[in-house]
Parts: C-alpha cells; structure tokens; sequence
C-alpha cells in the first residue's frame, strides 16, 4: 500500500527523489498516521460519554452538533482557549516537559504497528521489544508531572503510578512472552501473520487466561477504571492532571487515549489476529466478506476492545490501591508465569494447536 | 468442600465481574429516562411554589389590600409592605418587595391571604444577574400576575377541591 504511493509520487514529480524526498515520504507517513489517530481519539472522548451514559440510564452529549457530534471539536476549542497556569514553585521547565514526555512515547509506539498486509511505517524485528520499550518511558511523563507540580496530591498521584505501572509492566511482559514463544518471534507482523487462518486460528484459543490477564495489565498500564488510582477523582482529586490546566493537560488526556487505542491494538494483534479475516478458511463466509479490506478487520476489533475499556468503566467500583497490587503479585504474575512453563513445554514437546 | 470448590470456579472464572457487565449491557439497550429539560419538562403538582405573583381581579383592579397578614405570617421575613389611602378612599400598598435570597418558599404567605392576592407560580427557572435583583417589587410582582393569569387561575382551580 505504501509502496504504490511512494512510486505514484516519484511518478508525479521527477526531481522528486534522494535523500530529501525519502525524509519528506517519512513525514507524510507519520502525519497520515497520527492525523487519524487524533480524530479516532477526539470521537473516542465522544463515544465514551455517549456508553457510559448509556449504561447510565443517560443519553450523553447532545447538544452540539446532531446527536453531539461536534462535542469533540468544541471541547477541543475549549482545551486550546484556556489559560495555562504555572504554580509558581514549581520547575517550569519539568512541568512543561512532562506532558511531552507523557505524549511522544504514546505516538511512537504506533511507528511498528501493521496496519494490514504490508501497512505499517517500520517493519523491525524486535517490534514487540521496541513497543515495550517506548511504553514504558510514558511512566517517565506522569512521574516528572507529579514531581515538578510541586503539590501533594499530584506527588501520591505519580507515587502511585510508579508503584503501579512497575508491577504490571512484569505481568504484561510475562503475558507477551507466551505470545512470543507461540509465534516463536517478536516481530509483530510475523506475530500477526502466524495467527492466519480464521478465527480459530487466532491466540485467544490457545491463550485464553493469558488473554484476560493482559486486558486487566492494560487497564492499569492505562490508568484506566477501575484500576485508574492515579487519578482516582475522589480520593486524590486529579492526581498528576491537578496542576495542569489548557494544552498540557491535553497532551496528557490525549497521551491516555492514545495509549488505549494502542494497547486495544495490541490486545488485537496479539490475541486476535490483527488484520486477518475471522472467516478465513471457511468455505462460503471468505468469499462473502472477501471484499472487506484488512485495515477495517482490524479496526473493527479494535472498536469492540476500546468499548470493553467504557463497558468495564462504566460497571466497576475503583479498586484499593493495596488490591490492585494484591492483584499482581499474588495472583497474576505466579499465575503468568505457570503458564508461561506450561506453554513452554508444550511448544518444545510439539503438544496443543500450535507448533 | 463442595461450597469452597464452586467459588473457587467462580472466582477464576470472573464470576462476579460478568454479572456486573450483564447488569450494564442490559441497562445500555434499555430506554432512557433523561428528560431534556427546556424542550421537555417533568410534571408538576398544582400545589407547586415556586417564584411569586400578585394577582388582579378580574376588571383590572389590584386584589390586594395591605392587610399585611403575609408580612406578619412570613418566617423568613422577606416581604416588606408600606400602605396609603388612595383617592378613593380604599387602602393600597405603595411597597410590596420581596427578597428572594430570603424568601423559602414555604408558602404561608398565600395560604394567609384572604382575596387570593400573593401566589406562588410554577415558574421555577429564573435568574438575576445582580444581588439587587433578587428583591422584586410590586410593578414586577403584578407583571408576572398579569402575564401567568391563566395558568395560575387553573392551578388554583385544580387544587380548591382539596382544600
């Protein structure tokens, strides 16, 4: 897909060629990547509002626009009007610094992400290791938020989230290592094409607990209800978000949602597939739905985990800061890291539906 | 053992944790019960006391008579009356304010009454931009009298066989 717009701008334009237009390909790249994303993130605010007030007997948003759809732009146009304030014992340049620091590590994971058959912007062979890199480095934002606030609630805020992200960093890690041995390979495309095949093809099978362990480690890599004690709006008002107000915090809140638009994809990827039909391999229903295209698959898996992330929101109570740790190292990473000896074994004695 | 077996299943199985999700996916389908309130308003009792109004008799003539029963009966002291002789003869107020940063609502002023002249509408939804705008004077109390006549009277009529 990329490379027939490489070769369709080389056409259009002769000189266009060397260094210059490699580093000018590169930018489009990145620009038609993140320009969607920010949309797909502006309408997630908006379909989080419309489920969860859903399941609360409301009808969410709907003033702007028919049936509110021009909510996001407005809150956007709000975010972008509103005063930035410092406080003013804080370190200016660490508080500004972390919502990018926040921010940047949230779009970088995207770079290896395949999209479809051939659709990504960077095809490395250690992706897995790579998007485990740069997620964690997002920890760095909220930690260096609460510390430069210089405040109490954002400090507990960070402390918390440190604490947190840390423990289930080991059992997201631990889960993706079953994955890894499965696939026997950490590049995310060969990931996603050793689960072709239809939808009893896919990891979710084979993998199940492994499954569900790491959607709850995604909720709380993502602050996300009911783990999202960093926030935790009536324990510590706002957590790392209390100080920042306009862009910065912005940054922020669009850094959460990136990275649950990502780890929903890498729910996906992993465990569903990726880009793959479910109907593979299925005599009638391949031809019928052949004319979907791979991306939409995707997407479409996609939007069902981002609804589970406002589903569990919206039917749990926020768990205790001690449970949710509880949680990790009392039953998941042993949990993890049986599987990971029982998976093990299996794939080196050639046992169970993977070889 | 059999007791502890089955909630070890349920609690491996996320057990409670579905019947929480159950809960919500039925509420997402279910009807909405939001009322969107300046197009759609909820129903309200005849009896409601809400912002005030004098009212006139049905020639044009003002019904009250500053018998300054509503004064004396108010709890939160938020009338004020001062009265005079007109040419005719018959006592007017030439004060009639009410504060309502102090008035309650409690309603005493019209059951004191004795010609129907102090009511409390069904206007519920006002504001002022001013803290001298919470004090309402006669001219504005007659006014909101004039222009909800009709529904007052009707109130008024639909609540006199329960009193």
């Amino acid at each position: 897909m990329w490379q027939s717009f490489v070769d369709l701008t080389h056409q259009l334009i002769p000189w266009f060629n060397g260094s210059l237009a490699d580093i000018l390909i590169i930018v489009i790249k990145g620009l038609a990547l993140i320009f969607p994303l920010i949309i797909m993130m502006a309408y997630m605010t908006y379909a989080e509002r419309k489920v969860i007030g859903f399941m609360q007997l409301r009808i969410g948003p709907n003033r702007v626009g028919p049936f509110g759809l021009l909510q996001p732009f407005a809150d956007v146009f709000k975010m972008l009007f509103k005063e930035v304030i410092f406080p003013s014992k804080s370190n200016i340049y660490l508080f500004l610094l972390a919502p990018i620091l926040a921010f940047v590590p949230a779009v970088a994971v995207w770079a290896v992400v395949p999209l479809g058959e051939d659709f990504y912007i960077a095809n490395i062979d250690v992706s897995l290791l790579y998007v485990m890199a740069i997620g964690s480095v997002g920890v760095y934002g909220i930690v260096l938020a609460g510390w430069a606030s210089n405040s109490k609630y954002p400090l507990l805020g960070a402390l918390r989230s440190t604490a947190l992200l840390i423990s289930y960093e080991l059992v997201i890690g631990f889960v993706l290592v079953t994955v890894v041995m499965v696939a026997s390979s950490v590049n995310l495309n060969t990931v996603v094409e050793s689960q072709s095949g239809g939808i009893l093809n896919w990891y979710w099978i084979p993998l199940f607990p492994m499954m569900i362990v790491f959607w709850i480690g995604a909720l709380v890599e993502t602050n996300r209800a009911p783990f999202d004690v960093v926030e935790g709006e009536s324990e510590i008002v706002g957590g790392t978000h209390v100080e920042y107000s306009g862009m910065p915090f912005a940054l922020f809140f669009m850094a959460e949602y990136f990275n649950m638009i990502f780890m929903a994809m890498l729910a996906v990827l992993m465990f569903f597939g990726g880009w793959h039909s479910p109907f593979e391999g299925i005599p009638f229903l391949e031809g019928l739905f052949g004319f979907v295209p791979d991306l939409i698959w995707l997407l479409i898996k996609m939007s069902f985990f981002l609804f589970l992330y406002f589903w569990i929101r919206a039917s749990f109570p926020r768990f205790r800061y001690d449970q949710i740790m509880r949680l990790c190292w009392k039953v998941f990473l042993p949990l993890t890291i049986v599987w990971i000896f029982v998976v093990a074994l299996m794939t080196q004695l050639g046992i169970g539906p993977w070889f | 053992m059999k007791k502890k077996l089955k909630k070890l299943v349920n609690d491996f199985s996320l057990g409670e944790l579905r019947t929480g999700l159950k809960v919500t996916s039925k509420e997402f389908v279910n009807k909405k019960i939001t009322v969107q309130f300046p197009e759609e308003r909820t129903p309200i009792s005849p009896r409601f006391r809400g912002l005030h109004a004098l009212r006139r008799y049905p020639n044009g003539e003002e019904r009250c008579i500053a018998c300054k029963l509503c004064e004396a009966v108010c709890p939160a002291n938020a009338i004020t009356i001062d009265s005079e002789m007109r040419e005719d003869g018959t006592r007017r107020t030439t004060q009639y304010d009410i504060d309502l940063f102090k008035c309650i609502f409690c309603g005493f002023c019209e059951e004191a009454c004795p010609v129907d002249a102090i009511v409390e509408t069904h206007i519920f939804d006002y504001a002022f931009e001013s803290r001298e705008g919470s004090i309402i004077d006669k001219k504005a109390l007659l006014e909101i009298g004039d222009k909800n006549e009709s529904a007052i009277s009707k109130a008024k009529e639909e609540d006199s066989k329960y009193r």
